[in-house]
């Protein structure tokens, strides 16, 4: 039976629902499951652990230099802690991309990337070229699993469980050769894009800083996180967090509104996953219309204005 | 100081890759093939380093057969000094890639190791990771800054909530990501003199790397195919669309 480990994304105050979704692909996988917990003062994030379905044990390690998610301190932990189990999982975020090839380096195998299903507990389905081609990878020879989680093909696991909540020692010391300095963060009131239900997304048709206000009001109005193309991002309209795409963020809202985004191949791998995508463009020709649930072809200046009015 | 530049050949960013019907791989049969984009930016920040006066060298290295030396001389037309091709005909994973730059390091001993942050093809974003694990050295992936200050660096990194910033020692291994700078174009006379530039040819087998417990790769398949969706006509029909849905 597998005995599988999830290294548990958080921000030090709370976790991060990317966990809950390595729990659900956790599930597909079948066996034990454990989280691990690494931080510095984290029995209450350990706690919200200890309650997603079908968790038996959730491990915290507290340790001052372990407070920030640095891969080198981190990875080492893991890799102590990995003996135990067949998998090691995390999610497929920045956080998860930056930790696990070095987990797995150390453990001396190669990792595998975004599962978006389980074919068994070594084979896995995951995209390639941008989400162009998507192939099945078998990890052979009874090596360890260690592999990152694609968050827009799983919904988290429910919080039905109760699991018990076990303290562990660090085993490593502090690698002096990596620094954390800090951290800068855009984040406001809105629901954070990875996570929201509802996001709408502007492009490079916004024109300006000034005018994307247009995509935060439409969103506020009805409670979306706020997205953009790399476009929009590369001409500096909006934060780089906000770009959504091949080399952005891989979300899947119940409801994706794009405004004034051409529909490049790279923006669309990005939104693939999302369960109603609507695009307003003013060219009929532009390739957001090709994989669009609702199309409408206007101007968004015009457009947003109109909606706001009826959303009143 | 020696900057070393990981290189890989991929199907160009423009090209539309479309999955071969018997599934064994995507169709790069007459396939424009380039530098991988985010190794352009990772060469272009070891050239503006060299160009500030804080290297002396700048090493662009790629593992594959011997039609990656024509993207290892797109880096000799960047600017690159020399050029070194880790020749095997299999197909590396990132592990192995790994182990064989970290022979090319043990040779070269560079005090900056810079790679893109993802190759466009397999996407699997890992190789600069296991290096700097393998190599034991400080990572800083996903950067879109660098201030080197002797023997450290501050690197800003996009990660999903901001901006966070770390002070690495040298040598370190950093991903870039795309906003790091924009690379320059190559020009005509540049690329005449990279053909007399150094590009040195290692067997892989020479290195006494071993390509071991390759994950299998099999079965590529087009992605799922999302239904035809519906025009409308203005926004009160979308916004009716919407309430018929129950998403708003």
């Amino acid at each position: 039976m597998s005995k599988i480990l999830i290294i548990a994304e958080h921000d030090g105050s709370s976790l991060n629902n990317s966990t809950a979704k390595c729990v659900s692909c956790a599930q597909a996988i079948g066996g034990e499951i454990d989280i691990v917990v690494f931080g510095n003062g984290v029995d209450a994030i350990a706690a919200e652990a200890a309650k997603l379905d079908s968790v038996s044990k959730v491990l915290a390690v507290n340790a001052e230099h372990l407070a920030a998610p640095l891969a080198a301190n981190w990875a080492a932990e893991a890799l102590t802690l990995a003996a135990n189990y067949s998998h090691v999982l995390g999610p497929s975020t920045t956080f998860g991309r930056d930790l696990m090839p070095r987990i797995a380096a150390l453990a001396g195998v190669n990792q595998v990337s975004d599962i978006m299903a389980v074919n068994s507990p070594t084979s896995f389905k995951r995209p390639v070229y941008a989400g162009n081609a998507i192939v099945d990878v078998d990890v052979a020879g009874g090596a360890k699993v260690i592999a990152t989680v694609r968050n827009a093909s799983w919904k988290a696991a429910a919080e039905a469980g109760s699991a018990s909540v076990e303290q562990a020692a660090a085993s490593n010391s502090a690698a002096s050769h990596t620094r954390y300095v800090g951290l800068e963060s855009e984040g406001g009131e809105r629901p954070d894009l990875q996570s929201a239900n509802r996001v709408v997304s502007g492009g490079r048709a916004l024109g300006s800083e000034e005018s994307f206000e247009l995509i935060y009001k439409l969103a506020d109005k009805i409670g979306a996180g706020v997205g953009a193309s790399r476009a929009a991002v590369d001409a500096a309209y909006c934060p780089n967090d906000m770009q959504v795409g091949q080399t952005g963020k891989i979300i899947s809202p119940d409801l994706y509104m794009a405004f004034g985004i051409s529909g490049a191949i790279q923006h669309v791998t990005g939104i693939k996953d999302a369960g109603t995508i609507v695009a307003v463009n003013k060219d009929s020709e532009a390739p957001i219309f090709e994989i669009a649930d609702i199309g409408l072809v206007g101007d968004l200046f015009t457009v947003i204005p109109e909606l706001e009015n009826l959303l009143g | 100081m020696k900057i070393l530049v990981g290189i890989k050949r991929v199907v160009d960013y423009n090209v539309r890759v479309r999955v071969l019907p018997d599934g064994s791989g995507v169709d790069t049969d007459g396939v424009k093939m380039s530098v991988n984009p985010f190794d352009e930016i990772a060469l272009e920040e070891a050239l503006r380093i060299r160009e500030a006066g804080n290297a002396d060298e700048v090493i662009v290295v790629s593992a594959g057969g011997d039609e990656c030396q024509q993207q290892l001389r797109t880096g000799l037309a960047m600017g690159a000094d020399r050029a070194i091709q880790i020749q095997t005909s299999e197909s590396l994973q990132p592990l192995s890639v790994a182990r064989a730059f970290l022979k090319i390091i043990e040779q070269e001993d560079p005090a900056l190791v810079i790679l893109g942050k993802q190759a466009i093809d397999d996407d699997n974003s890992q190789t600069a990771q296991m290096l700097a694990a393998l190599w034991d050295r400080p990572q800083a992936t996903f950067a879109s800054k660098m201030v080197l200050n002797g023997t450290t660096a501050a690197v800003t990194r996009e990660v999903d909530a901001g901006l966070e910033t770390i002070e690495v020692d040298l040598p370190a291994v950093i991903s870039v990501d795309l906003r790091m700078n924009e690379p320059r174009f190559v020009k005509l006379p540049d690329i005449m003199k990279a053909k007399r530039k150094p590009l040195d040819v290692v067997p892989l087998e020479e290195l006494g790397v071993a390509i071991e417990g390759n994950i299998g790769v099999t079965n590529y398949a087009p992605p799922p195919q999302r239904e035809k969706g519906i025009m409308v006509e203005d926004a009160a029909q979308l916004v009716q669309e919407l309430k018929n849905r129950g998403l708003i």
